[in-house]
């Protein structure tokens, strides 16, 4: 099996811009900022969480708090999937009780990692409130889970796979649809 | 993004391991460390798995703790405790541990009075083994949460001065201690009663600096953790030294830890003989990690089981060459 590269979905400049309208949604759609925090999902949410914290703080000097979560414990794949991934630690410095929380991940797709991390999230306290936004989401949902902040949808096949390389993580930036070829 | 994992079914030395690999198994408790800490502890990661723990000897804190590991990672756990087995009505470890199997556990957790006996099992079973003690040779999962406990209070492992101190000869804890600590560059010091300590310990570990030392004061000496092993009070009987003597010579009261560097920690497995080896004012003091240890016991023990039962690897493969559930190809990692 061979992957290729089919297309380019976003540019670093594409993913910056989207990054800022997300945020700009966000606060504009929250009702105050005085409980909201962001919580980055491990691995490429966490960049993106952090960037869109920054972001906000160019609107109005709002400053969010972002916490990291790693969802590997909760995914419910366990029997199917071996070898596992490795864990990272998870990094949520304030109480989740009543907060406002928006859950950030790249790409939203079958739905199952966004379930897991409810369930981390549930195990910290009782959020008031907890939003999704993702960067990419790419259909073929298993879960009744939609985001509330989409940066852009994309229409996939099954054995199509979205890549977003962050320049934190990947040493270069954008947003690329690769296929699985026999 | 390179490949490292935990390479073996089982667990049953840190000897055979490299730093490499016991680094990891160090960085994977973390997670579960910070699990202690929540308000809600349970998870539903190994739901359905069930832990078998054979204790053929006597254990409470070790015992609680795998099985306190065990249930927050949603496993069940069965129980053998050898005083109510049928080991006393002459079964054979073989046969215990077949029929225990037969139960269909996803993991053994054993201990047992015998050096090799849990590497022994494993040899004929095939689901993952964990030594939770055997006779005289080691105890990983101790050896790990000792690791750990040092690494959160000073920020390091590697290269430093280690103080064991008792009844070095007969402790399993102390051979793991050495097998870890010594592949991250850490010189021992080992101390005790001439009988407890022959100098032919100083051979166990090829390559590690281990010397044997007669007397506590020197020992202490520029110590930057100082391991206490419990004395084993039943063998006081068959006296090296009357406990009063011990006392004397060997506890290590405030006086004494003074000695060692001014940040030493102090580390005891449990449970302590307060007034024996060590003061109550040293045993409670800022210096003592002994509840810590307890603490990360539990997690270590946890990273142990997910990873023996889950398994764990990180690949450096694309995410699309390998055969994974639809759902998992655009996980977060």
């Amino acid at each position: 099996m061979r992957i290729v590269e089919k297309s380019q979905l976003m540019s670093a400049p594409e993913i910056d811009r989207t990054l800022q309208r997300l945020a700009h949604e966000i606060v504009e759609k929250s009702g105050g900022t005085k409980h909201l925090a962001l919580i980055g999902i491990v691995r490429r949410g966490v960049p993106l969480a952090q960037r869109i914290a920054q972001a906000m703080r160019g609107i109005d000097g709002v400053d969010v708090p972002v916490g990291v979560l790693d969802i590997t414990l909760y995914r419910d794949d366990l029997s199917k999937v071996a070898p596992q991934a490795v864990l990272r630690s998870s990094d949520i410095p304030f109480g989740v009780d009543n907060m406002d929380l928006v859950l950030v991940d790249d790409v939203l797709y079958t739905g199952r990692t966004i379930r897991a991390a409810m369930n981390g999230l549930f195990d910290l306290g009782r959020p008031k409130r907890v939003r999704l936004c993702v960067l990419i989401d790419r259909g073929h949902r298993e879960m009744p889970i939609e985001a509330q902040y989409i940066g852009r949808s994309v229409q996939t096949s099954d054995t199509e796979i979205i890549e977003v390389r962050l320049r934190e993580i990947d040493k270069e930036e954008r947003v690329v649809l690769v296929d699985r070829v026999e | 993004m390179r490949t490292l994992a935990y390479r073996f079914r089982d667990l049953l030395a840190l000897e055979p391991l490299t730093a490499d690999e016991l680094r990891f198994l160090l960085d994977q408790s973390k997670p579960f460390q910070e699990i202690q800490k929540h308000p809600l502890k349970k998870l539903a990661t190994l739901r359905g798995k069930t832990v078998a723990l054979a204790f053929f000897e006597n254990s409470t804190r070790t015992r609680i703790s795998f099985g306190t590991a065990a249930s927050r990672l949603g496993a069940d756990t069965m129980n053998l405790q050898a005083e109510a087995s049928s080991i006393k009505k002459g079964e054979t470890l073989l046969d215990t541990a077949f029929n225990l199997n037969a139960m269909k556990p996803d993991c053994l957790v054993m201990r047992h009075s015998a050096s090799g006996a849990a590497d022994y099992v494993s040899r004929h079973l095939d689901i993952p083994v964990v030594n939770a003690g055997d006779g005289t040779h080691e105890h990983p999962s101790q050896g790990l949460l000792d690791a750990l406990t040092i690494r959160d209070r000073l920020g390091t492992i590697e290269n430093l001065n280690v103080t064991i101190l008792g009844d070095i000869l007969h402790s399993r804890v102390a051979r793991s201690n050495i097998h870890l600590l010594g592949k991250f560059g850490c010189r021992f010091t080992l101390c005790g009663p001439s009988v407890w300590v022959p100098r032919e310990l100083e051979k166990i570990a090829p390559g590690t600096s281990i010397r044997c030392v007669y007397n506590m004061e020197e020992a202490l000496k520029g110590a930057h953790v100082i391991i206490m092993l419990r004395v084993q009070t039943e063998r006081l009987d068959d006296p090296p030294l009357s406990a009063n003597d011990y006392i004397l010579l060997y506890q290590l009261n405030a006086e004494r830890l003074r000695l060692a560097n001014c940040d030493a920690i102090v580390l005891h497995p449990g449970p302590i003989n307060r007034g024996i080896e060590i003061t109550p004012d040293v045993a409670d003091g800022p210096q003592s990690c002994v509840l810590e240890q307890v603490t990360n016991g539990v997690a270590v023990r946890m990273a142990i089981l997910y990873l023996l039962i889950a398994g764990a690897s990180e690949s450096g493969t694309h995410p699309a060459l390998e055969a994974k559930p639809k759902e998992s190809a655009n996980a977060s990692d």
